[in-house]
């Protein structure tokens, strides 16, 4: 099962501004109707890590921090497993919160 | 007249003793080259305030405007690429000076009694210095100064007790940065810094001149020397050969305006300014619950090492060449952060990000205007239409044509006759073309390079939009086409048009085999167009 990089829109209140957003959660289906969302930045510090098929990683080209599907740390300096977005299933439609979620 | 001039000035304000005072001040015999960095460090501030406040005249301090506006420095302002190229070099030629002076002070044992003072005020202005290039590396908003700027608040979350109260001075909300940390940079680096490095400076300067220039264990039989002409000048040849490099600098290499800053551009690698290399590299051998170690810990003791300095080598003064340990601790150091440095080079991908402040109106409008553009260029309607003149023709690029497109079509068929006939399709594309036309596309009409027209007119032969999508046109049967070249190499896109699936295995894009000249045109093309 490939991750998918699924784009949403979100609310943010930046400051003195509440604004739509583009943003990215990358999206994992764990089983039938199990399906996990994690925020697109990387536990280290922040960058932006992608999907890696030939290794089956996700992997931050920062500080080469690497992670499973499951979001665990395989190696690299990041201290914390993968962040979370709070998903829902309804009528075969996800819906993903905005609110990242520590594992 | 003149000289009752000067009395009246120095009877008023005392001026010309002042000066007289500065210049004939004693330094030791030993004084010579190796004392000019710290004229240098100062002039280079100085061209950091004027290139700064040039910029600044036409810069709007708030993201969104920030990009569009350096962007509009060093596209439209006079000589505003060069202001910002020196600005920007001369932030890294500064680092390189102070580094120097600091160097040259440490070799020298000039840091000794009684001198402590004048060499932690010099620590605390490498601090600063430094402090100027992380706020101001995030002015231009673009995806290198967004994405730079997210790793250092996240290294600041990091310090232990402190990092909560830190993000928020920062104004990060622990994953992505704003309009408040954007302003927050802003005010640090045109407002706090620069009154606190004035302030430093002087300081830094007074006491220089209360403890005199260090002197060397042979001086004592020597006579003194005066600080003018002779130092003075080699000072000011110092400054010139700074000043050569720096302008050489800004003239030859470019510094590029990437993409703006956009928090789900997952492809972005950040890498930190050249200077800041060395910490990135160090920071990865720092693993789970040590990262802080790297990040924060270990610079920070190496700091405090620094400003401990004259306290921990309290001998007497040595002969320069005596000094092999301050010889050896400095060679070291500059071992340590050559190899941290080239490391993170080489291990660094090469970047083949596009310079957005380079890119043209043709390289964003569609690759179908871009043939329309062709078609009116092979039918030569421009022998009269000249665009921006008048000729026997309307100047179809400032009078707006009120004309319906039906009638745009039947005269284009009128004129465009045998022999340079368009098809019944091309001819409806150029007649809708000449009536929409938006400003890029009237811009790229006079001023898109033929090549990249008859790249266009390949790509629209071979109906590549119907699969693809280009700056906005096209279906998304096959992958958009912005940005191709910072995705593969020339080589890669050559090689692909004859046999797709055996570069990207589940590709079912047909085969297309083309001549050699076309396949240049339109490879050429496709690679021009940024994401």
């Amino acid at each position: 099962m490939k991750p998918l990089d699924v784009s949403l829109e979100r609310t943010r209140v930046d400051g003195w501004r509440n604004f739509q957003e583009k943003s990215i959660a990358w999206v994992v289906r764990t089983s039938e109707d199990n399906v996990v969302a994690y925020s697109p930045q990387c536990t280290h510090l922040g960058c932006a890590y992608h999907w890696e098929e030939s290794g089956k990683q996700f992997v931050c080209p920062c500080h080469g921090s690497r992670f499973s599907i499951e979001g665990k740390v395989l190696g690299g300096p990041a201290a914390r497993p993968l962040d979370r977005y709070p998903v829902q299933v309804e009528n075969s439609t996800l819906l993903i919160g905005s609110e990242i979620q520590k594992a | 007249m003149f000289r009752r001039l000067l009395d009246w000035l120095e009877d008023r304000t005392g001026v010309e003793s002042a000066v007289k005072h500065f210049l004939y001040e004693e330094i030791p015999a030993s004084s010579g080259w190796h004392q000019v960095f710290g004229s240098v460090a100062l002039f280079a501030f100085l061209v950091q305030a004027a290139t700064g406040i040039l910029l600044a005249l036409n810069y709007s301090p708030a993201p969104v405007a920030a990009y569009d506006s350096v962007r509009y420095i060093v596209t439209q302002v006079t000589a505003g690429r060069l202001m910002r190229a020196l600005h920007h070099w001369g932030a890294s030629l500064m680092i390189v000076v102070v580094v120097l002076h600091m160097l040259q002070t440490f070799v020298w044992g000039a840091y000794k009694k009684p001198r402590e003072a004048t060499w932690i005020g010099g620590v605390v202005l490498l601090l600063l210095t430094l402090a100027f290039g992380l706020s101001g590396s995030l002015l231009p908003w673009d995806n290198r100064a967004y994405w730079g700027t997210v790793v250092t608040t996240q290294i600041s979350a990091l310090a232990p007790g402190a990092g909560p109260l830190l993000v928020r001075l920062l104004g990060s909300d622990g994953t992505s940065i704003g309009a408040i940390t954007f302003t927050r940079f802003y005010v640090a680096h045109v407002q706090l810094l620069p009154p606190l490095t004035v302030l430093l400076i002087a300081l830094h300067v007074y006491l220089v001149r209360r403890h005199g220039v260090a002197p060397a264990p042979e001086d004592e039989n020597q006579p003194k020397k005066k600080f003018y002409p002779e130092q003075v000048a080699k000072d000011t040849i110092a400054i010139f050969g700074w000043f050569a490099v720096l302008m050489g600098m800004a003239i030859l290499a470019r510094v590029p305006l990437g993409h703006m800053a956009d928090p789900t551009d997952l492809s972005y690698v950040p890498r930190p300014e050249w200077y800041f290399l060395f910490l990135f590299q160090f920071l990865k051998w720092f693993e789970g619950p040590l990262e802080v170690v790297g990040a924060l810990i270990l610079p920070t003791l190496a700091i405090v090492a620094l400003i401990l300095v004259p306290f921990l080598d309290r001998g007497k003064l040595k002969a320069v060449r005596r000094r092999s340990g301050a010889i050896g601790l400095a060679a070291l150091a500059a071992i340590f952060w050559g190899g941290l440095t080239a490391r993170a080079v080489t291990t660094s991908p090469q970047s083949r990000e596009m310079d957005m402040s380079l890119v043209k109106p043709w390289q964003q409008i569609s690759a179908g205007d871009m043939a329309s553009i062709g078609f009116f260029r092979t039918a030569q309607c421009g022998s009269c239409h000249m665009l921006g003149k008048s000729g026997a023709g309307p100047d179809l690029a400032v009078a707006p044509s009120s004309r319906p497109a039906e009638w745009l079509e039947g005269h284009i068929k009128s004129k465009a006759g045998s022999p340079r006939a368009l098809t019944e399709d091309q001819v409806k594309m150029l007649a809708a073309f000449v009536a929409e036309r938006s400003a890029p596309a009237v811009d790229a009409w006079q001023n898109a390079p033929q090549n990249a027209v008859a790249g266009a007119l390949v790509y629209q032969a071979n109906d590549c939009g119907s699969c693809h999508k280009l700056n906005g046109v096209g279906d998304q049967l096959g992958p958009e086409l912005n940005g191709v070249g910072e995705r593969h190499d020339r080589s890669w896109i050559e090689h692909h048009f004859a046999d797709p699936p055996k570069y990207s295995p589940d590709s079912i894009m047909p085969a297309f085999q083309f001549k050699p000249d076309e396949l240049k045109l339109i490879t050429d093309y496709i690679m021009a167009i940024p994401k």
